[in-house]
């Protein structure tokens, strides 16, 4: 083990590269992902004919399969009929679909928690069906939802690791390069990559707590 | 679209690494299990430093990526020394990282027990283990079923980690057949198959599982 060679200030910015890679990615799928699982979830939600049976499949379908699988058939599979995306982007989608179904039933979940009476109440009281959604139903189900949505992000940071098959260069893709070097540097390497991953984790799983307290 | 000869062809390279995936998950299973009960007993037990460490264990574990747990297995055990090969590695990996989230499961699940359960037990002369073993545990593992069965599911579909340290699981030969053949499209889309063929019902059955449960308690 040479932690002084494996941390020079040349590999650890190498490393950096990487972690702003994966944090980019990371970003971008956690808004694309949010946007469209809370879209889906309200569909399945209002139960909206047609649409909402189609994407209930498509959703318990990438649910239900490896996220490596997903990312490789985007990278290599889609290309073959005709769907060709650089390396950043293919992550991107792939990460995006995976996690997108994971918060979809999320969002669904907090909905259906809201008590029936409340919509019923609202409907009766005059309130269209979007009116109920926007002003009732939305407001008490998020807040059930803040919990499990930042630990879905919280897996979401840690999946885009996986990409390292398709040699995004993110953080672990990088600190494999750098334990290729050198036999001694495998476990100063992963130890610090571990740590820059739980820090950052962790910070997010504390504010979630934070969240929890305050709307609670 | 689909070829179906790649499937005919190659059935028993698939068959071999679905058997090996489902090898890994209920090894992983079963190992992550005990871990994860040790780790739920040390952050119960009361002993600051068992506390501690249980804590330290679980909060890292769980947020960290699976997939370097797996390489500490794969890179990092073979350079001071301890050899593995890629099934064992990777299997090893994804028995530590499960282990600290069925080691929450189990402490939500031991917690939920009223205290005056072991209280009663305790001052009717039962020893620390006799009140967990004969009051405290089988009590809760009622409310550690379902989360377990989803562990499970997660188990299954990240032991496709495996590929990456060649550990002959079921993407792992996928990727075999994809390269070799140079069709890509329908080689993943049996992968996904064979995938789907274990979770589906798996998810289904947890779903099922966990309505019921909730119903009851």
């Amino acid at each position: 083990m040479d932690f002084i060679g494996a941390y020079s200030p040349d590999n650890l910015r190498f490393l950096m590269e990487g972690l702003k890679i994966t944090l980019f990615v990371a970003f971008i799928a956690i808004i694309l992902s949010f946007v469209i699982g809370c879209i889906v979830g309200t569909i399945r939600y209002a139960k909206v004919p047609i649409l909402s049976p189609i994407l209930m499949v498509i959703v318990e379908v990438l649910r239900n399969l490896p996220l490596l699988l997903i990312i490789l058939f985007v990278q290599f599979g889609l290309p073959e009929i005709g769907i060709k995306m650089t390396i950043t982007f293919g992550a991107i989608v792939a990460l995006t679909a995976f996690e997108a179904s994971m918060i979809s039933e999320i969002v669904r979940a907090g909905l259906t928690s809201v008590p029936k009476g409340q919509v019923e109440a609202a409907r009766s009281s005059g309130l269209t069906q979007m009116q109920t959604l926007w002003h009732i139903v939305l407001p008490q189900g998020l807040r059930k939802m803040v919990p499990p949505l930042v630990s879905q992000f919280i897996s979401l940071l840690k999946d885009t690791s996986l990409a390292v098959i398709i040699s995004l260069a993110e953080l672990v893709h990088n600190a494999q390069i750098i334990m290729g070097q050198n036999s001694n540097y495998p476990i100063p390497i992963l130890l610090l990559i571990a740590v820059i991953y739980f820090v950052i984790n962790y910070a997010l799983s504390l504010i979630s707590k934070r969240l929890e307290t305050k709307t609670a | 679209m689909l070829d179906f000869s790649i499937l005919t062809e190659y059935f028993p390279l698939y068959l071999e690494g679905f058997l090996n995936t489902i090898k890994a998950s209920v090894l992983a299973l079963i190992g992550s299990f005990l871990l994860g009960t040790v780790i739920a007993i040390f952050r119960i037990s009361g002993v600051k430093l068992l506390q501690w460490f249980g804590t330290a264990y679980v909060e890292f574990i769980r947020n960290i990526p699976i997939l370097i747990v797996v390489l500490f297995f794969s890179w990092g055990l073979p350079s001071i020394g301890v050899k593995l090969d890629g099934f064992a590695a990777g299997t090893l990996g994804l028995t530590v990282y499960t282990s600290a989230f069925i080691a929450e499961a189990i402490r939500a699940g031991i917690q939920s027990v009223p205290k005056g359960q072991s209280e009663a037990a305790r001052s009717a002369g039962m020893t620390y283990i006799q009140t967990m073993i004969h009051v405290i545990l089988p009590q809760a593992i009622k409310l550690v079923i379902p989360p377990l069965s989803n562990q499970f599911i997660n188990l299954i579909k990240n032991s496709s980690v495996l590929t990456i340290v060649a550990g002959l699981d079921l993407m792992y030969f996928s990727d075999k057949i994809s390269s070799e053949t140079y069709v890509i499209f329908s080689t993943y889309i049996f992968a996904a198959m064979f995938y789907l063929v274990l979770t589906l019902p798996m998810s289904y059955g947890a779903s099922v599982l966990e309505r019921k449960w909730a119903k009851n308690s």
